[in-house]
């Protein structure tokens, strides 16, 4: 059999295949450099940014609870103009398609993000996380309101002539409402889930684990939850949706991509396995001649129910 | 560098405490004093995050086949504290692992003139092993070890057959010097001369107050951290700890991982 078509395209941009790996849980590529092959990827998706470098919170900000993690990083990260200057350069040295992951602290900042982002050439498209408070109105999320999403969503498309990928939270009562928020502020793309708020304790200390009190739980613990709502919303909109959540195989990739991902980003697994990506990759393809399919596209959304 | 390894041996020096002997390539040879490793201690999801151990010791044997390269091991010494450790702890002869590393910055040794002081807390003695090695074939190294109890106190033995000079104290006086070992180096330090600098490795109240006596007598020191990891490469940012311009303006959170594990102690942030 001839090898299979593994390529996909998100919103005007191409990957060679359609696995990506998830905001921060892949630094800027470049720390992975010499454990995966970086031009084996569909995308790499960077650590979220702002527009001034952010501290995070205090320690500890990881725990490993049964089937995951808890992180409570706090958005960490170098800022906007040390990325252009210390991280892009790096970017121009490999084929893979970069996408800038930000946030901002109120609706103005993440406007601005998007412009700055906008001019830089080497970011492919950006992810917008939505899950972070706004400043401005009394800490209530972003991604859980669909209002401010809306909001916020709108500001950066007009913003970036660029892809713009929104990615979801999963903290919500209603994973569809938001989603439609996102169509309608005429976003390219859909990425989800997040993390889910969870929490640990420590019964010897009597005390939370993680000095943040709560964090947010990734891993495989989350897969059903994440399937389920990928699947949800890719059902409810025409725009194409990333799978996220607790991806460790190949097949968990496929059975994304199933329920109507177009696309899958890795995240906690890079950190047990930093070449996951890359053996998920290429267990999807062998995927494909196993089965006799030409192209990995005839399998989005064909879950019959 | 990520490699499969075997296990050569896994034995019990103390209730609790064990040393396990890996095999390694031969590139691992380079890895410095004071650099770790990520364990995978099992190809499942559960534990599912590496486990980080410091290097405790590595070397060279010779080969069970005739006319083959000498092979390349390293040993851990670890101490069963949960879930990861446990597992580690039932594995034989033959097992394998994965393993991530040699990872993270190492100890810069002091020069030829200068007296190598160790300070060592429980566990907190096994990267000192490796360092003592490649240091004592130039100069002069005390051991200041101490534990909760006897069985806290690990291979000894092994530092003094080196050669270097060990003092013990214990919090319950079962051996060596009762009390801390801060105090029990504190008073072999006084008055003494002959330059000097500082590695340590151990629980925080321990660096705590080692640090406070390296900046109070001016000798240099560099101690060895631990934190929860989840990647070991400098991605998650999981593992940071206060850099000495830590302010809430001024963010400087260092990587454990990457920056570390080992310090300069006037680089950190001690309160
Ligand atoms: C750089 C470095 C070097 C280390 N070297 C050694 C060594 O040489 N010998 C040794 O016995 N121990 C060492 N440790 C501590 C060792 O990593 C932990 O004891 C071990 O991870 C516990 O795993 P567990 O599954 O048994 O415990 P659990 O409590 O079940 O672990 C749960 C989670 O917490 C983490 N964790 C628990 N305790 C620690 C700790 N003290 N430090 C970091 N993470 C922890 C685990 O990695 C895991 O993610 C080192 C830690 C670091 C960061
Ligand atoms: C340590 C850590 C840091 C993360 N940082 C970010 C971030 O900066 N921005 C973001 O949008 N998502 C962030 N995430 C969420 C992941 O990108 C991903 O959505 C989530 O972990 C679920 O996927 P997984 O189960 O494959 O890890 C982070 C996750 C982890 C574990
Ligand atoms: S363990 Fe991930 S950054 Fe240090």
């Amino acid at each position: 059999m001839t090898k299979p078509e593994m390529s996909v395209e998100i919103a005007g941009f191409k990957m060679r295949n359609p696995v990506m790996t998830a905001s921060g849980t892949f630094g800027y590529g470049e720390e992975f450099a010499g454990y995966v092959d970086l031009e084996s990827l569909g995308a790499i998706i960077t650590k979220g940014l702002s527009l001034k470098p952010r501290a995070g919170n205090p320690t500890p900000r990881i725990v490993e609870t049964q089937g995951g993690m808890l992180n409570a990083i706090g958005l960490q990260n170098v800022g906007i103009d040390a990325f252009i200057e210390k991280k892009a350069p790096f970017f121009r040295t490999i084929t893979t398609p970069v996408i800038a992951n930000f946030f901002g602290n109120t609706p103005e900042e993440y406007a601005e993000m998007a412009e700055r982002l906008d001019r830089i050439p080497e970011v492919a498209a950006v992810e917008v996380n939505i899950s972070c408070p706004n400043v401005k109105h009394g800490g209530i999320v972003f991604g859980t309101d669909p209002k401010s999403a809306y909001a916020v969503v709108k500001l950066v498309r007009e913003a970036t002539v660029k892809p713009v990928i929104v990615k979801l939270s999963p903290n919500v009562t209603d994973i569809v409402e938001m989603a439609h928020a996102c169509v309608d502020a005429e976003a390219d793309a859909l990425s989800l889930i997040n993390t889910l708020t969870g929490m640990a304790i420590d019964l010897n200390k009597r005390k939370p684990v993680l000095a943040n009190v709560t964090g947010g739980l990734s891993g495989p613990a989350i897969k059903p939850i994440a399937l389920r709502m990928v699947w949800q919303v890719a059902r409810a909109v025409s725009i194409p949706v990333i799978g996220i959540g607790g991806i460790m195989t190949a097949g968990d990739a496929l059975e994304f991509m199933l329920a109507g991902a177009t696309a899958v980003q890795i995240g906690t697994a890079n950190f047990l396995e930093p070449g996951t990506a890359q053996t998920i990759a290429l267990g999807m393809e062998q995927y494909l001649v196993d089965n006799g399919i030409a192209d990995i596209k005839e399998l989005i959304g064909t879950l019959e129910v | 560098m990520q490699f499969k390894t075997m296990v050569i041996s896994n034995a019990e020096v103390s209730p609790g405490y064990f040393r396990m002997r890996l095999t390694a390539p031969q590139e691992f040879a380079q890895a410095k004093p004071g650099q770790f490793v990520m364990v995978r201690v099992r190809d499942a999801v559960d534990p599912l995050l590496r486990r980080p151990f410091g290097i405790f010791d590595l070397g060279t044997f010779e080969s069970e086949y005739p006319g083959a390269w000498p092979q390349i091991y390293f040993e851990i010494l670890y101490r069963v504290v949960g879930k990861g450790t446990a597992m580690l702890s039932t594995l034989h002869h033959g097992d394998h692992l994965d393993i991530l590393g040699p990872l993270g910055t190492g100890f810069t040794p002091a020069g030829p003139d200068t007296e190598t002081i160790l300070v060592g807390g429980g566990v907190g003695l096994a990267p000192l092993y490796y360092l003592a090695k490649e240091v004592v074939k130039s100069g002069r190294i005390r051991l200041f070890v101490g534990g909760k109890t006897q069985e806290d106190i690990l291979c000894i033995t092994e530092f003094e057959r080196l050669g270097v000079e060990t003092y013990v104290a214990t919090d319950d006086g079962t051996l060596g010097a009762s009390g801390l070992v801060t105090e029990v180096m504190e008073r072999h330090l006084k008055g003494d001369v002959p330059s000097k600098a500082i590695f340590a490795c151990g629980p925080m109240p321990m660096l705590k107050a080692v640090a406070e006596i390296a900046r109070r007598e001016a000798i240099p020191c560099q101690v060895s951290l631990e934190a929860y990891m989840a990647c070991g490469m400098g991605a998650c940012l999981g593992c940071v700890v206060k850099g000495r311009d830590h302010g809430e303006h001024t963010p400087d959170y260092r990587c454990v991982c990457k920056d570390g594990p080992v310090f300069d102690f006037q680089e950190l942030q001690w309160v």
